[in-house]
């Protein structure tokens, strides 16, 4: 077995006496879809607020590739290669949904000043390519025909679809995906779950997923954790959480 | 049928009585010392008659006042603009095209106007630089800044101290003051851009003021209170514009033959302005269309989101407030040159309160909106110069109504969209 790509250990987060998150681990091996699921309230956005840096866990350690990565500010993490979506969609709603994906891509773009001023070749060509890349993404997410509009006016499904191609600009390594389904009709879950698919079998992207849709999660996952309280509950692959009695208990309460 | 009529005539009568009650102790009597003694005497005639004359247009008021408020109902209300009309006006390009349009008036003005008119073109000119510098920070990055005068100081100071004690020339040191504006603006912005809202309003008013009081106190090298006077103007490649050349130089009307004329040195001031104000427009036209643009509004609508995606909030953001103060710096050492005298009190906070009005007037981000504010918000108080003592009210109103009427500024821009051609 290769060596996993994100490993989390003991991480615990306190918010004043509110114990949020309790000793979690977590590993993600390279090429996988790993789901986090778990009650309302279990602490599994604010495990993803950890990872991605944008809370600094009180105690444990991350690290990607190896390398700890916990105390990092986000844009730091975000530019190792882990980069998330948000339960509540959030896009950049009075911009277009093409640049929406060119912010993404600000960082592999000429953003020299003057050869910006002087429209050189060399920034001509990189504006051009980003441009490019994006509407590669546009066309596999089916948007393509939205391109110019406001990303604000689009559906709520294809707000959806817009933020993951957004975050696939950014030429990602871990993929993070904070209730990707919430809100979508079957057809579109259907869509998005081959959408993951392709993700981690074509771009080689791996997936960390808090869902709660026990059917997208159960088929798709390689591996599963399960969280209560800020604690873990358990873990395996979806044959051993479905058949786990803690977790039966947990979801459907005490019999 | 009493009860209705009764009831407003004692609200009218009791209003007046009020008018009287309030008016007379404070304006119809006064104060003067004699000796050690106060003494109180009653106020001149007509201001007598002006507190009775206001407490019987009261009473009229306040008895009318429903059917005033009818009438006015029934009056015709401003026509709205049309929708589509509105919306075209707000297209960059047609902004762009007025802006050309104003432009070429702009170069043709200081041939045709008079020497008055000139000089008032090159003050708003100077406004027109600020509010679009500053236009950088509050309407692309939307980071308030209540300093920004600060900058203009410190370019104002740069010139006139490099002037002073190293004889720089303007055109020296107009890139130098540029440099130490934005030099100012990236060490102040390094610490308070983590700040957002308030606070950084908060903090960025002080700035300025710490500036301001900074050179007042510096007397060895700023002369304090008493400023630096004497400082020089700008020349063409060598070619100076007064009546006698300095030591080796030579002038202008004498190396063309033509007769001494003092209007051509504001018009060449003029034209060195609106060659500033146009390199401003050209740098950020294309800094809107850049991707650091881009990422000036990103950062205004979700600074999380950006950070998801590996942008560095600081980062940006400081660029925002070191171009923007480059910008004051360039037109604080134009100030200096053309003025010849500055002194701290140039630079109080009043002046960044009407250029944020400059930019917030105009709406934000649209550089057709901030030049036509600085043209209504320079020309005013020039225009209304028999009514000095009330210029504050006057301006006050217009800000109100303009909130009331325009709350989006004069004209707002759309933000130019990048569009994916298929």
């Amino acid at each position: 077995m290769s060596r996993p790509i994100l490993e989390a250990s003991g991480l615990t987060m306190r918010f004043g006496g509110l114990l949020a998150v309790n000793g979690v681990n977590l590993t993600v091996n390279p090429k996988q879809v790993v789901s986090m699921i778990g009650p309302n309230g279990a602490g599994k956005t604010t495990v993803f607020n950890c990872l991605t840096g944008f809370y600094q866990p009180t105690s444990g350690s991350i690290l990607l590739d190896g390398e700890p990565i916990h105390g990092l500010p986000g844009h730091k993490i975000a530019r190792k290669g882990v980069v998330r979506t948000f339960q509540n969609v959030r896009l950049f709603k009075d911009m277009t949904v093409v640049e929406n994906l060119l912010i993404a891509q600000h960082r592999h773009l000429n953003t020299n000043y003057l050869s910006g001023l002087f429209k050189t070749p060399a920034y001509r060509r990189s504006e051009r390519q980003a441009m490019e890349f994006a509407a590669h993404w546009l066309e596999r997410v089916n948007l393509l025909d939205l391109a110019n509009r406001p990303a604000g006016t689009l559906a709520y499904g294809q707000q959806r679809r817009l933020e993951i191609a957004r975050c696939m600009m950014t030429r990602p390594r871990l993929l993070m995906l904070d209730e990707p389904a919430a809100g979508l009709n079957p057809r579109e879950t259907e869509d998005l779950k081959a959408l993951i698919s392709v993700l981690r079998d074509e771009h080689d992207v791996t997936v960390l997923l808090i869902e709660h849709d026990m059917k997208l999660v159960m088929s798709i996952s390689d591996y599963i954790y399960v969280i209560n309280q800020g604690t873990p509950l358990a873990s395996g692959t979806p044959e051993q959480v479905r058949s786990n009695p803690d977790v039966i208990k947990a979801y459907l309460g005490e019999a | 049928m009493s009860q209705t009529t009764h009831s407003p005539l004692k609200t009218a009568f009791f209003s007046a009585l009020l008018v009287l009650a309030v008016a007379y102790p404070v304006l119809g009597l006064k104060l003067t010392t004699v000796g050690i003694k106060l003494q109180v005497h009653g106020a001149s005639p007509a201001t007598l008659w002006a507190i009775a004359a206001c407490a019987v247009a009261m009473f009229f008021w306040q008895l009318f006042r429903d059917r005033l408020a009818r009438a006015w109902q029934s009056a015709p209300r401003l026509p709205k603009i049309p929708a589509r009309v509105s919306n075209t006006l707000t297209l960059p390009s047609t902004q762009r095209r007025v802006i050309m349009v104003l432009i070429v008036i702009a170069l043709a003005w200081p041939f045709f106007g008079s020497r008055g008119a000139v000089d008032i073109a090159t003050l708003v000119l100077i406004y027109v630089l600020l509010g679009l510098g500053l236009n950088i920070v509050v309407g692309l990055a939307g980071l308030l800044d209540l300093g920004y005068v600060g900058f203009y100081a410190v370019g104002a100071y740069s010139y006139a101290l490099l002037s002073h004690y190293y004889g720089l020339g303007f055109w020296t040191c107009l890139p130098i003051a540029g440099l130490m504006a934005a030099l100012f603006g990236f060490v102040l912005g390094f610490p308070v851009l983590r700040l957002r809202g308030d606070y950084l309003a908060i903090v960025t008013l002080g700035f300025g003021e710490i500036i301001r009081i900074l050179l007042r106190n510096m007397t060895e090298l700023t002369g304090g209170p008493n400023g630096i006077s004497n400082i020089d103007k700008p020349s063409l490649f060598g070619l100076s514009f007064d009546r006698v050349a300095p030591e080796g130089m030579q002038t202008f009307h004498e190396f063309f033959g033509l007769s001494y004329q003092s209007i051509n040195k504001v018009i060449f001031l003029y034209l060195i302005a609106l060659l500033l104000v146009l390199f401003a427009l050209f740098v950020i036209n294309r800094l809107i269309r850049m991707p650091i643009g881009r990422a000036w509004e990103a950062l205004r609508e979700d600074e999380i989101a950006c950070r998801a995606l590996g942008l560095n909030p600081t980062v940006i953001k400081l660029s925002a407030f070191t171009i923007g103060a480059s910008f004051a710096g360039f037109a604080g050492s134009f100030f200096a040159a053309r003025q010849g005298l500055i002194t701290p009190e140039s630079f109080t906070f009043i002046e960044s309160a009407i250029i944020l009005a400059i930019v917030v007037a105009g709406g934000m981000g649209s550089q057709l909106g901030v030049i036509l504010a600085a043209v209504v918000l320079t020309l005013l108080p020039e225009l209304t110069r028999e009514f000095a003592d009330y210029r504050m009210l006057i301006f006050g109103a217009l800000m109100v109504l303009m909130m009331i009427w325009r709350p989006q500024g004069l004209l707002p821009m759309q933000r130019p969209h990048l569009e994916l051609k298929q």
